[in-house]
Protein backbone atom coordinates (compact mmCIF):
# COMPACT_ATOMS: atom_id res chain seq x y z
CA UNK A 1 0.00 0.00 0.00
CA UNK A 2 1.20 3.52 -0.73
CA UNK A 3 -0.22 7.04 -0.48
CA UNK A 4 -0.11 9.42 -3.42
CA UNK A 5 -1.20 12.97 -4.20
CA UNK A 6 -3.47 13.21 -7.25
CA UNK A 7 -2.78 15.32 -10.35
CA UNK A 8 -5.83 15.29 -12.56
CA UNK A 9 -5.82 15.36 -16.38
CA UNK A 10 -8.66 14.80 -18.87
CA UNK A 11 -9.61 12.38 -21.66
CA UNK A 12 -7.38 11.55 -24.65
CA UNK A 13 -4.07 12.70 -23.13
CA UNK A 14 -1.96 11.99 -26.22
CA UNK A 15 1.74 11.24 -26.53
CA UNK A 16 2.47 14.65 -28.08
CA UNK A 17 1.09 16.17 -24.86
CA UNK A 18 3.04 13.77 -22.64
CA UNK A 19 6.25 14.59 -24.50
CA UNK A 20 6.21 16.89 -27.56
CA UNK A 21 8.23 15.89 -30.64
CA UNK A 22 10.78 18.69 -30.29
CA UNK A 23 12.16 17.15 -27.08
CA UNK A 24 12.48 13.56 -28.37
CA UNK A 25 16.02 14.13 -29.61
CA UNK A 26 17.30 14.88 -26.10
CA UNK A 27 19.84 12.27 -25.14
CA UNK A 28 18.56 11.56 -21.66
CA UNK A 29 15.17 11.33 -20.10
CA UNK A 30 16.41 13.68 -17.34
CA UNK A 31 16.70 16.46 -19.94
CA UNK A 32 13.17 15.72 -21.17
CA UNK A 33 11.55 15.88 -17.72
CA UNK A 34 10.77 19.63 -17.53
CA UNK A 35 8.77 19.40 -20.79
CA UNK A 36 6.42 16.57 -19.86
CA UNK A 37 2.79 17.60 -20.40
CA UNK A 38 4.01 21.08 -21.43
CA UNK A 39 1.54 21.78 -24.28
CA UNK A 40 -1.32 21.27 -21.83
CA UNK A 41 0.13 22.37 -18.48
CA UNK A 42 3.61 23.91 -18.79
CA UNK A 43 4.14 24.03 -15.01
CA UNK A 44 2.96 20.49 -14.20
CA UNK A 45 6.32 18.73 -14.52
CA UNK A 46 7.89 21.07 -11.98
CA UNK A 47 5.05 20.51 -9.50
CA UNK A 48 4.89 16.71 -9.62
CA UNK A 49 6.80 15.21 -6.67
CA UNK A 50 8.15 11.66 -6.57
CA UNK A 51 5.37 9.34 -5.42
CA UNK A 52 2.50 11.46 -6.79
CA UNK A 53 -0.07 9.88 -9.10
CA UNK A 54 -1.87 10.94 -12.25
CA UNK A 55 -5.62 10.43 -12.63
CA UNK A 56 -7.12 10.70 -16.11
CA UNK A 57 -10.15 9.82 -18.22
CA UNK A 58 -10.39 7.67 -21.34
CA UNK A 59 -7.71 6.76 -23.85
CA UNK A 60 -4.65 7.91 -21.91
CA UNK A 61 -1.49 7.76 -24.05
CA UNK A 62 -3.14 7.68 -27.47
CA UNK A 63 -0.99 8.41 -30.49
CA UNK A 64 2.64 7.71 -31.12
CA UNK A 65 4.67 4.65 -30.09
CA UNK A 66 7.38 6.95 -28.65
CA UNK A 67 8.61 5.19 -25.55
CA UNK A 68 9.94 8.46 -24.20
CA UNK A 69 6.33 9.16 -23.12
CA UNK A 70 6.05 6.54 -20.34
CA UNK A 71 9.78 6.92 -19.63
CA UNK A 72 9.41 10.60 -18.82
CA UNK A 73 6.38 9.97 -16.60
CA UNK A 74 8.35 7.30 -14.76
CA UNK A 75 11.36 9.63 -14.49
CA UNK A 76 9.17 12.28 -12.83
CA UNK A 77 8.67 9.72 -10.08
CA UNK A 78 4.96 9.18 -10.76
CA UNK A 79 3.95 6.14 -8.70
CA UNK A 80 1.05 5.11 -10.92
CA UNK A 81 -1.52 6.33 -13.41
CA UNK A 82 -5.20 5.65 -12.80
CA UNK A 83 -7.33 6.14 -15.91
CA UNK A 84 -10.63 4.97 -17.32
CA UNK A 85 -8.76 3.40 -20.24
CA UNK A 86 -5.38 3.42 -22.01
CA UNK A 87 -4.29 3.38 -25.64
CA UNK A 88 -2.70 0.00 -26.26
CA UNK A 89 0.83 0.94 -27.37
CA UNK A 90 1.23 3.25 -24.36
CA UNK A 91 -0.08 0.47 -22.11
CA UNK A 92 2.60 -1.97 -23.27
CA UNK A 93 5.32 0.67 -23.21
CA UNK A 94 4.45 1.73 -19.65
CA UNK A 95 4.48 -1.83 -18.31
CA UNK A 96 7.72 -2.49 -20.20
CA UNK A 97 9.25 0.47 -18.35
CA UNK A 98 7.95 -0.62 -14.97
CA UNK A 99 5.30 2.13 -14.73
CA UNK A 100 2.17 0.93 -12.92
CA UNK A 101 -1.08 1.56 -14.83
CA UNK A 102 -4.47 0.98 -13.19
CA UNK A 103 -7.81 0.95 -14.99
CA UNK A 104 -10.68 2.27 -12.91
CA UNK A 105 -13.97 3.52 -14.41
CA UNK A 106 -15.39 5.67 -11.57
CA UNK A 107 -12.56 7.27 -9.63
CA UNK A 108 -11.79 9.99 -12.21
CA UNK A 109 -15.26 11.52 -11.97
CA UNK A 110 -15.30 11.59 -8.17
CA UNK A 111 -11.90 12.90 -7.07
CA UNK A 112 -10.23 16.31 -7.22
CA UNK A 113 -6.68 17.38 -7.89
CA UNK A 114 -4.74 17.48 -4.65
CA UNK A 115 -6.71 14.65 -3.01
CA UNK A 116 -4.61 11.96 -1.38
CA UNK A 117 -5.20 8.36 -2.47
CA UNK A 118 -4.19 5.18 -0.71
CA UNK A 119 -3.38 2.56 -3.33
CA UNK A 120 -3.25 -1.18 -2.68
CA UNK A 121 -2.21 -2.62 -6.07
CA UNK A 122 -4.41 -5.42 -7.34
CA UNK A 123 -7.05 -4.64 -4.71
CA UNK A 124 -8.36 -1.12 -4.10
CA UNK A 125 -7.79 2.62 -4.09
CA UNK A 126 -9.17 4.68 -1.19
CA UNK A 127 -9.87 8.40 -1.70
CA UNK A 128 -11.94 10.69 0.58
CA UNK A 129 -13.18 7.70 2.55
CA UNK A 130 -14.47 5.86 -0.51
CA UNK A 131 -13.01 2.60 -1.79
CA UNK A 132 -12.63 1.84 -5.51
CA UNK A 133 -12.02 -1.75 -6.63
CA UNK A 134 -9.13 -2.37 -8.99
CA UNK A 135 -8.20 -5.54 -10.85
CA UNK A 136 -4.87 -7.36 -10.74
CA UNK A 137 -2.77 -7.45 -13.86
CA UNK A 138 -2.20 -10.81 -15.58
CA UNK A 139 0.77 -12.77 -14.17
CA UNK A 140 3.08 -12.11 -17.13
CA UNK A 141 2.62 -8.34 -16.78
CA UNK A 142 3.01 -8.44 -12.98
CA UNK A 143 6.33 -10.24 -13.45
CA UNK A 144 7.52 -7.44 -15.78
CA UNK A 145 6.32 -4.67 -13.47
CA UNK A 146 7.85 -6.20 -10.36
CA UNK A 147 11.18 -6.63 -12.10
CA UNK A 148 11.08 -2.92 -13.05
CA UNK A 149 10.47 -3.40 -16.77
CA UNK A 150 10.73 -5.92 -19.61
CA UNK A 151 14.50 -5.85 -20.03
CA UNK A 152 15.06 -6.42 -16.31
CA UNK A 153 12.44 -9.19 -16.34
CA UNK A 154 14.25 -10.87 -19.25
CA UNK A 155 17.52 -10.75 -17.33
CA UNK A 156 15.93 -12.17 -14.22
CA UNK A 157 14.19 -14.92 -16.20
CA UNK A 158 17.46 -15.84 -17.88
CA UNK A 159 19.35 -15.84 -14.58
CA UNK A 160 21.56 -12.92 -15.57
CA UNK A 161 20.91 -10.80 -12.50
CA UNK B 1 -13.57 -23.29 -35.21
CA UNK B 2 -14.56 -20.15 -37.10
CA UNK B 3 -11.85 -17.51 -36.98
CA UNK B 4 -11.28 -13.92 -38.02
CA UNK B 5 -8.42 -12.90 -40.28
CA UNK B 6 -6.54 -11.49 -37.26
CA UNK B 7 -6.98 -14.76 -35.34
CA UNK B 8 -5.74 -16.78 -38.32
CA UNK B 9 -2.59 -14.68 -38.78
CA UNK B 10 -1.77 -14.84 -35.06
CA UNK B 11 -2.46 -18.59 -34.90
CA UNK B 12 -0.09 -19.15 -37.82
CA UNK B 13 2.57 -16.96 -36.15
CA UNK B 14 2.11 -18.92 -32.92
CA UNK B 15 2.42 -22.25 -34.77
CA UNK B 16 -1.09 -23.24 -33.75
CA UNK B 17 -4.18 -24.51 -35.52
CA UNK B 18 -6.37 -21.87 -33.93
CA UNK B 19 -6.67 -19.11 -31.35
CA UNK B 20 -9.41 -16.77 -30.25
CA UNK B 21 -9.86 -13.17 -29.16
CA UNK B 22 -8.73 -12.72 -25.55
CA UNK B 23 -6.02 -15.41 -25.70
CA UNK B 24 -2.44 -14.36 -25.08
CA UNK B 25 -0.17 -16.00 -27.64
CA UNK B 26 3.58 -16.15 -28.04
CA UNK B 27 4.25 -15.39 -31.69
CA UNK B 28 7.22 -15.54 -34.04
CA UNK B 29 7.46 -12.12 -35.66
CA UNK B 30 7.99 -12.16 -39.46
CA UNK B 31 9.53 -8.70 -39.87
CA UNK B 32 10.62 -5.92 -37.54
CA UNK B 33 10.81 -2.34 -38.83
CA UNK B 34 12.29 0.56 -36.91
CA UNK B 35 12.99 4.19 -37.84
CA UNK B 36 15.03 7.10 -36.54
CA UNK B 37 12.25 8.15 -34.15
CA UNK B 38 13.44 5.67 -31.51
CA UNK B 39 16.08 3.27 -32.93
CA UNK B 40 18.86 5.06 -31.03
CA UNK B 41 17.07 4.10 -27.80
CA UNK B 42 16.82 0.47 -28.94
CA UNK B 43 20.56 0.43 -29.70
CA UNK B 44 21.39 1.84 -26.24
CA UNK B 45 19.26 -0.83 -24.57
CA UNK B 46 20.72 -3.53 -26.81
CA UNK B 47 24.27 -2.54 -25.94
CA UNK B 48 23.40 -2.74 -22.24
CA UNK B 49 22.29 -6.38 -22.51
CA UNK B 50 24.66 -8.93 -21.09
CA UNK B 51 24.47 -11.20 -24.14
CA UNK B 52 23.35 -9.00 -27.02
CA UNK B 53 22.41 -10.88 -30.17
CA UNK B 54 19.81 -10.68 -32.94
CA UNK B 55 17.70 -13.80 -33.49
CA UNK B 56 17.39 -13.43 -37.29
CA UNK B 57 18.89 -10.33 -38.83
CA UNK B 58 17.21 -10.98 -42.20
CA UNK B 59 13.90 -9.97 -40.59
CA UNK B 60 15.03 -6.47 -39.62
CA UNK B 61 14.45 -3.33 -41.70
CA UNK B 62 15.76 0.00 -40.44
CA UNK B 63 14.77 3.26 -42.08
CA UNK B 64 15.89 6.84 -41.52
CA UNK B 65 12.84 8.90 -42.46
CA UNK B 66 11.70 11.13 -39.60
CA UNK B 67 14.48 13.73 -39.53
CA UNK B 68 16.21 13.38 -42.87
CA UNK B 69 18.28 15.38 -43.73
CA UNK B 70 19.47 15.73 -40.12
CA UNK B 71 18.34 19.02 -38.63
CA UNK B 72 20.75 19.23 -35.68
CA UNK B 73 24.02 17.76 -34.40
CA UNK B 74 21.96 15.61 -31.99
CA UNK B 75 19.98 14.13 -34.87
CA UNK B 76 23.16 13.62 -36.89
CA UNK B 77 24.66 11.69 -33.97
CA UNK B 78 21.54 9.56 -33.61
CA UNK B 79 21.57 8.79 -37.35
CA UNK B 80 25.25 7.90 -37.23
CA UNK B 81 24.65 5.46 -34.41
CA UNK B 82 21.81 3.82 -36.36
CA UNK B 83 23.71 3.75 -39.67
CA UNK B 84 26.83 2.19 -38.15
CA UNK B 85 24.91 -0.39 -36.12
CA UNK B 86 22.93 -1.42 -39.21
CA UNK B 87 26.13 -1.82 -41.23
CA UNK B 88 27.99 -3.77 -38.53
CA UNK B 89 25.10 -6.15 -38.06
CA UNK B 90 24.02 -6.55 -41.69
CA UNK B 91 20.57 -5.01 -41.19
CA UNK B 92 18.60 -3.98 -44.28
CA UNK B 93 18.87 -0.21 -44.17
CA UNK B 94 17.33 2.74 -46.00
CA UNK B 95 18.20 6.39 -45.61
CA UNK B 96 16.35 9.18 -47.38
CA UNK B 97 14.47 6.69 -49.56
CA UNK B 98 11.09 7.60 -48.14
CA UNK B 99 8.68 7.31 -45.26
CA UNK B 100 9.13 3.97 -43.49
CA UNK B 101 5.65 2.57 -44.16
CA UNK B 102 5.82 3.43 -47.86
CA UNK B 103 9.25 1.75 -48.10
CA UNK B 104 7.81 -1.31 -46.35
CA UNK B 105 4.83 -1.47 -48.71
CA UNK B 106 6.99 -1.05 -51.82
CA UNK B 107 9.66 -3.56 -50.77
CA UNK B 108 8.82 -5.86 -47.88
CA UNK B 109 5.24 -6.45 -46.70
CA UNK B 110 3.66 -9.76 -47.71
CA UNK B 111 0.10 -10.98 -47.08
CA UNK B 112 -0.22 -13.19 -44.00
CA UNK B 113 2.85 -11.83 -42.23
CA UNK B 114 2.91 -10.59 -38.66
CA UNK B 115 5.03 -7.43 -38.62
CA UNK B 116 6.22 -5.28 -35.73
CA UNK B 117 7.09 -1.67 -36.38
CA UNK B 118 8.48 0.72 -33.80
CA UNK B 119 5.99 3.24 -35.11
CA UNK B 120 2.28 3.52 -34.41
CA UNK B 121 1.21 3.67 -38.07
CA UNK B 122 2.52 0.15 -38.78
CA UNK B 123 -1.13 -0.90 -39.03
CA UNK B 124 -0.89 0.37 -42.65
CA UNK B 125 0.36 -3.07 -43.75
CA UNK B 126 -3.16 -4.46 -43.56
CA UNK B 127 -3.62 -2.97 -47.03
CA UNK B 128 -1.76 -6.07 -48.25
CA UNK B 129 -3.38 -8.47 -45.79
CA UNK B 130 -0.52 -8.39 -43.25
CA UNK B 131 -0.94 -7.94 -39.49
CA UNK B 132 1.18 -4.84 -38.81
CA UNK B 133 1.22 -3.43 -35.31
CA UNK B 134 3.07 -0.60 -33.62
CA UNK B 135 5.30 -1.27 -30.63
CA UNK B 136 7.63 0.75 -28.44
CA UNK B 137 11.37 0.29 -28.48
CA UNK B 138 11.46 -2.14 -25.54
CA UNK B 139 8.98 -4.50 -27.20
CA UNK B 140 10.96 -4.01 -30.39
CA UNK B 141 14.20 -4.92 -28.64
CA UNK B 142 12.60 -8.05 -27.17
CA UNK B 143 11.38 -9.11 -30.61
CA UNK B 144 14.73 -8.67 -32.34
CA UNK B 145 16.63 -10.49 -29.58
CA UNK B 146 14.22 -13.39 -29.12
CA UNK B 147 12.50 -13.40 -32.53
CA UNK B 148 9.21 -13.57 -30.64
CA UNK B 149 6.76 -11.54 -28.57
CA UNK B 150 3.45 -11.96 -26.78
CA UNK B 151 0.21 -10.65 -28.21
CA UNK B 152 -3.29 -10.41 -26.84
CA UNK B 153 -5.45 -11.74 -29.68
CA UNK B 154 -7.73 -8.82 -30.57
CA UNK B 155 -11.43 -8.78 -31.19
CA UNK B 156 -12.32 -7.59 -34.68
CA UNK B 157 -14.63 -4.80 -35.80
CA UNK B 158 -15.76 -5.53 -39.34
CA UNK B 159 -16.52 -2.80 -41.88
CA UNK B 160 -18.39 -4.00 -44.95
CA UNK B 161 -17.89 -1.45 -47.72
CA UNK B 162 -20.55 -1.11 -50.40
CA UNK B 163 -20.78 0.93 -53.60
CA UNK B 164 -18.20 3.49 -54.71
CA UNK B 165 -16.87 6.85 -53.56
CA UNK B 166 -18.26 9.83 -55.49
CA UNK B 167 -15.88 11.87 -57.66
CA UNK B 168 -14.04 14.39 -55.45
CA UNK B 169 -14.28 12.11 -52.41
CA UNK B 170 -11.28 10.04 -51.31
CA UNK B 171 -10.27 7.15 -49.07
CA UNK B 172 -9.04 9.69 -46.56
CA UNK B 173 -12.52 11.19 -46.29
CA UNK B 174 -13.81 7.66 -45.71
CA UNK B 175 -11.43 6.76 -42.89
CA UNK B 176 -11.83 10.16 -41.18
CA UNK B 177 -15.60 9.64 -41.33
CA UNK B 178 -15.22 6.17 -39.79
CA UNK B 179 -12.95 7.44 -36.99
CA UNK B 180 -15.42 10.26 -36.31
CA UNK B 181 -18.16 7.65 -36.07
CA UNK B 182 -16.43 5.19 -33.74
CA UNK B 183 -14.24 7.79 -31.89
CA UNK B 184 -10.54 8.08 -31.10
CA UNK B 185 -10.65 4.98 -28.90
CA UNK B 186 -13.54 3.20 -30.60
CA UNK B 187 -11.29 0.36 -31.72
CA UNK B 188 -8.89 0.33 -28.77
CA UNK B 189 -7.05 -3.03 -28.58
CA UNK B 190 -9.11 -4.28 -31.55
CA UNK B 191 -8.50 -5.12 -35.20
CA UNK B 192 -10.39 -3.12 -37.82
CA UNK B 193 -11.16 -5.34 -40.80
CA UNK B 194 -12.44 -4.04 -44.13
CA UNK B 195 -14.24 -6.19 -46.66
CA UNK B 196 -17.15 -6.08 -49.08
CA UNK B 197 -17.47 -5.38 -52.78
CA UNK B 198 -16.72 -1.69 -52.22
CA UNK B 199 -13.15 -2.64 -51.30
CA UNK B 200 -12.34 -3.92 -54.80
CA UNK B 201 -12.72 -0.43 -56.29
CA UNK B 202 -10.12 1.01 -53.94
CA UNK B 203 -6.49 1.25 -55.08
CA UNK B 204 -3.60 0.08 -52.88
CA UNK B 205 -2.92 3.78 -52.16
CA UNK B 206 -6.51 4.15 -50.92
CA UNK B 207 -6.19 1.00 -48.85
CA UNK B 208 -2.96 2.16 -47.21
CA UNK B 209 -4.57 5.52 -46.37
CA UNK B 210 -7.44 3.68 -44.67
CA UNK B 211 -5.40 1.09 -42.75
CA UNK B 212 -2.68 3.56 -41.76
CA UNK B 213 -5.10 5.82 -39.90
CA UNK B 214 -6.81 3.04 -37.93
CA UNK B 215 -4.44 3.57 -35.01
CA UNK B 216 -6.15 6.95 -34.61
CA UNK B 217 -9.21 4.97 -33.51
CA UNK B 218 -6.96 3.01 -31.13
CA UNK B 219 -6.75 -0.11 -33.32
CA UNK B 220 -4.06 -2.71 -32.76
CA UNK B 221 -4.07 -3.49 -36.45
CA UNK B 222 -6.09 -3.01 -39.63
CA UNK B 223 -6.73 -5.78 -42.14
CA UNK B 224 -8.10 -6.06 -45.64
CA UNK B 225 -8.85 -9.13 -47.67
CA UNK B 226 -6.31 -9.84 -50.39
CA UNK B 227 -7.90 -9.58 -53.85
CA UNK B 228 -6.67 -9.20 -57.44
CA UNK B 229 -5.74 -5.55 -56.84
CA UNK B 230 -3.45 -6.59 -53.98
CA UNK B 231 -2.04 -9.54 -55.93
CA UNK B 232 -1.28 -7.29 -58.93
CA UNK B 233 0.56 -4.85 -56.64
CA UNK B 234 2.62 -7.68 -55.16
CA UNK B 235 3.45 -9.05 -58.60
CA UNK B 236 4.51 -5.59 -59.84
CA UNK B 237 6.83 -5.32 -56.85
CA UNK B 238 8.20 -8.85 -57.26
CA UNK B 239 6.79 -10.50 -54.13
CA UNK B 240 4.69 -13.53 -53.26
CA UNK B 241 2.28 -13.86 -50.31
CA UNK B 242 3.34 -15.71 -47.18
CA UNK B 243 -0.26 -16.88 -46.82
CA UNK B 244 -3.66 -15.54 -47.73
CA UNK B 245 -6.21 -15.47 -44.93
CA UNK B 246 -9.76 -14.21 -44.78
CA UNK B 247 -12.29 -14.26 -41.97
CA UNK B 248 -14.63 -17.23 -41.97
CA UNK B 249 -18.23 -16.44 -42.88
CA UNK B 250 -19.32 -17.38 -39.36
CA UNK B 251 -16.41 -15.68 -37.58
CA UNK B 252 -17.33 -13.63 -34.53
CA UNK B 253 -16.98 -9.85 -34.79
CA UNK B 254 -17.40 -7.48 -31.86
CA UNK B 255 -19.23 -5.04 -34.11
CA UNK B 256 -20.21 -4.95 -37.77
CA UNK B 257 -20.72 -1.74 -39.77
CA UNK B 258 -22.14 -1.52 -43.28
CA UNK B 259 -20.88 1.56 -45.05
CA UNK B 260 -22.29 2.97 -48.27
CA UNK B 261 -19.28 4.63 -49.91
CA UNK B 262 -21.51 6.88 -52.05
CA UNK B 263 -22.69 8.66 -48.89
CA UNK B 264 -19.20 9.83 -47.87
CA UNK B 265 -18.47 13.56 -48.29
CA UNK B 266 -15.21 15.57 -48.09
CA UNK B 267 -14.28 15.71 -44.41
CA UNK B 268 -11.84 17.54 -42.19
CA UNK B 269 -10.68 16.56 -38.71
CA UNK B 270 -10.53 19.75 -36.65
CA UNK B 271 -8.08 20.51 -33.83
CA UNK B 272 -7.08 18.75 -31.64
CA UNK B 273 -8.42 15.26 -32.36
CA UNK B 274 -8.70 12.99 -35.34
CA UNK B 275 -12.30 12.09 -34.40
CA UNK B 276 -13.35 15.78 -34.25
CA UNK B 277 -14.72 15.73 -37.78
CA UNK B 278 -16.82 18.16 -39.79
CA UNK B 279 -17.86 18.45 -43.43
CA UNK B 280 -15.07 20.34 -45.26
CA UNK B 281 -17.73 22.62 -46.74
CA UNK B 282 -18.59 23.91 -43.26
CA UNK B 283 -15.05 25.09 -42.50
CA UNK B 284 -14.68 27.97 -44.99
CA UNK B 285 -14.28 30.43 -42.10
CA UNK B 286 -10.93 28.83 -41.22
CA UNK B 287 -8.01 30.78 -42.72
CA UNK B 288 -4.79 28.82 -43.17
CA UNK B 289 -1.10 29.74 -42.99
CA UNK B 290 0.33 26.48 -44.27
CA UNK B 291 -0.72 23.44 -46.30
CA UNK B 292 1.00 20.05 -46.41
CA UNK B 293 0.60 17.27 -48.97
CA UNK B 294 2.60 14.20 -48.04
CA UNK B 295 3.19 11.60 -45.25
CA UNK B 296 2.77 7.84 -44.95
CA UNK B 297 -0.95 8.46 -45.08
CA UNK B 298 -1.33 10.50 -48.24
CA UNK B 299 1.94 11.10 -50.07
CA UNK B 300 1.66 8.48 -52.80
CA UNK B 301 1.62 9.11 -56.55
CA UNK B 302 -2.19 8.84 -56.61
CA UNK B 303 -2.43 11.61 -53.98
CA UNK B 304 0.05 13.85 -55.82
CA UNK B 305 -1.99 13.39 -59.01
CA UNK B 306 -5.12 14.51 -57.16
CA UNK B 307 -3.37 17.55 -55.66
CA UNK B 308 -1.74 18.51 -58.97
CA UNK B 309 -5.04 18.28 -60.85
CA UNK B 310 -6.62 20.70 -58.35
CA UNK B 311 -3.79 23.25 -58.40
CA UNK B 312 -2.83 23.09 -62.10
CA UNK B 313 -2.88 26.55 -63.65
CA UNK B 314 -3.62 28.21 -60.29
CA UNK B 315 -1.37 29.75 -57.66
CA UNK B 316 -0.83 29.17 -53.97
CA UNK B 317 -2.42 31.99 -51.93
CA UNK B 318 0.16 34.71 -51.11
CA UNK B 319 -0.31 34.23 -47.37
CA UNK B 320 0.07 30.43 -47.52
CA UNK B 321 3.14 28.17 -47.57
CA UNK B 322 2.43 24.91 -49.44
CA UNK B 323 4.78 21.95 -48.92
CA UNK B 324 4.60 18.89 -51.17
CA UNK B 325 6.53 15.85 -49.96
CA UNK B 326 6.39 12.61 -52.01
CA UNK B 327 6.29 9.56 -49.71
CA UNK B 328 9.24 7.80 -51.35
CA UNK B 329 11.95 8.16 -53.94
CA UNK B 330 9.91 5.96 -56.29
CA UNK B 331 6.92 8.26 -55.87
CA UNK B 332 9.14 11.32 -56.35
CA UNK B 333 10.61 9.95 -59.59
CA UNK B 334 7.21 9.00 -60.93
CA UNK B 335 5.84 12.45 -60.10
CA UNK B 336 8.79 14.02 -61.91
CA UNK B 337 8.14 11.84 -64.94
CA UNK B 338 4.48 12.78 -65.03
CA UNK B 339 5.24 16.50 -64.72
CA UNK B 340 3.41 16.77 -61.39
CA UNK B 341 6.30 18.43 -59.60
CA UNK B 342 6.44 21.07 -62.35
CA UNK B 343 2.77 21.79 -61.75
CA UNK B 344 3.29 22.17 -58.00
CA UNK B 345 6.36 24.36 -58.39
CA UNK B 346 4.77 26.58 -61.03
CA UNK B 347 1.89 27.05 -58.60
CA UNK B 348 4.33 28.27 -55.94
CA UNK B 349 4.57 25.13 -53.79
CA UNK B 350 7.82 23.96 -52.22
CA UNK B 351 8.64 20.35 -53.14
CA UNK B 352 10.83 18.59 -50.60
CA UNK B 353 12.66 15.28 -50.23
CA UNK B 354 10.77 12.14 -49.16
CA UNK B 355 10.50 12.11 -45.35
CA UNK B 356 7.98 12.45 -42.53
CA UNK B 357 8.24 16.22 -42.80
CA UNK B 358 5.45 18.45 -41.51
CA UNK B 359 3.38 15.51 -40.27
CA UNK B 360 5.49 14.95 -37.20
CA UNK B 361 6.39 18.50 -36.36
CA UNK B 362 10.16 18.36 -36.01
CA UNK B 363 11.98 18.19 -39.32
CA UNK B 364 10.44 20.68 -41.72
CA UNK B 365 7.63 23.19 -42.01
CA UNK B 366 6.97 23.54 -38.29
CA UNK B 367 4.19 26.05 -37.59
CA UNK B 368 4.40 28.93 -35.16
CA UNK B 369 2.23 30.34 -32.40
CA UNK B 370 -1.36 30.90 -33.46
CA UNK B 371 -0.81 29.46 -36.95
CA UNK B 372 -3.12 27.08 -38.77
CA UNK B 373 -2.09 24.13 -40.95
CA UNK B 374 -4.21 22.02 -43.27
CA UNK B 375 -2.54 18.67 -43.74
CA UNK B 376 -2.72 15.21 -45.26
CA UNK B 377 -0.66 14.04 -42.27
CA UNK B 378 -1.71 11.54 -39.68
CA UNK B 379 -2.46 13.58 -36.56
CA UNK B 380 -3.81 16.93 -35.41
CA UNK B 381 -2.98 16.74 -31.70
CA UNK B 382 -2.28 19.98 -29.84
CA UNK B 383 1.26 21.04 -30.73
CA UNK B 384 1.71 18.15 -33.16
CA UNK B 385 3.07 20.31 -35.99
CA UNK B 386 4.93 22.90 -33.95
CA UNK B 387 3.94 25.49 -31.35
CA UNK B 388 1.63 24.30 -28.58
CA UNK B 389 -0.81 27.06 -29.46
CA UNK B 390 -1.25 26.20 -33.13
CA UNK B 391 -3.96 24.40 -35.06
CA UNK B 392 -3.94 21.41 -37.43
CA UNK B 393 -6.82 20.38 -39.70
CA UNK B 394 -6.59 17.01 -41.49
CA UNK B 395 -8.10 16.59 -44.94
CA UNK B 396 -7.71 14.85 -48.31
CA UNK B 397 -5.08 15.80 -50.90
CA UNK B 398 -7.79 17.54 -52.93
CA UNK B 399 -9.03 19.65 -50.00
CA UNK B 400 -5.47 20.51 -48.96
CA UNK B 401 -4.48 21.65 -52.47
CA UNK B 402 -7.71 23.62 -52.91
CA UNK B 403 -7.26 25.29 -49.51
CA UNK B 404 -3.65 26.20 -50.36
CA UNK B 405 -4.99 28.17 -53.32
CA UNK B 406 -7.96 29.73 -51.52
CA UNK B 407 -6.17 30.66 -48.30
CA UNK B 408 -9.02 29.14 -46.30
CA UNK B 409 -10.47 25.64 -46.04
CA UNK B 410 -12.42 24.72 -49.13
CA UNK B 411 -13.32 21.66 -51.15
CA UNK B 412 -11.87 21.51 -54.64
CA UNK B 413 -15.23 21.86 -56.40
CA UNK B 414 -15.84 25.24 -54.72
CA UNK B 415 -12.49 26.64 -55.77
Amino acid sequence: MFSAKIWKLGDDIDTDIILPTEYLAFETVQEMKPYAFSPLRPDLASKIQPGDMIVAGNNFGCGSSREQAPEVVKALGVSCIVAKSYARIFFRNAINNGLLLIEQPDLFDEVSEGDIAEVTPGKEIKVNGKSYDIASLPDNLTEILEAGGLVKAMRKRNGLD
Amino acid sequence: MAMTMAEKIIAAAAGKESCKAGDIETVTVDKMMSNDGTTHLTIDMYNNLKNPHIADVSKLVWIIDHNIPADSPKTAASHKKMREFAKENGITFYEGEGVCHQIMMENHVRPGELIFGADSHTCAYGALGAFGTGVGCTDYLYSIVTGTSWLLVPETIRFNLHGSLKPGVYARDLILTIIGKISANGANYKAMEFAGEGLHDLSIADRIAICNLCVEAGAKTALMEVDDVAMDYLKEHGREPKAIFKSDDDAEFSEVYDIDLSEIEPIVAKPHFVDNIAPAKDCSDVKIDEAFLGSCNNGRIEDLRVGAAVIKGKHVHPKVRFFVVPASRAVYKQALKEGLLDIFMEAGAMVMNPNCSVCWGACQGVIGEGETLISTGTRNFKGRAGHKDSFVYLASAATVAASAVAGYITVAEDL
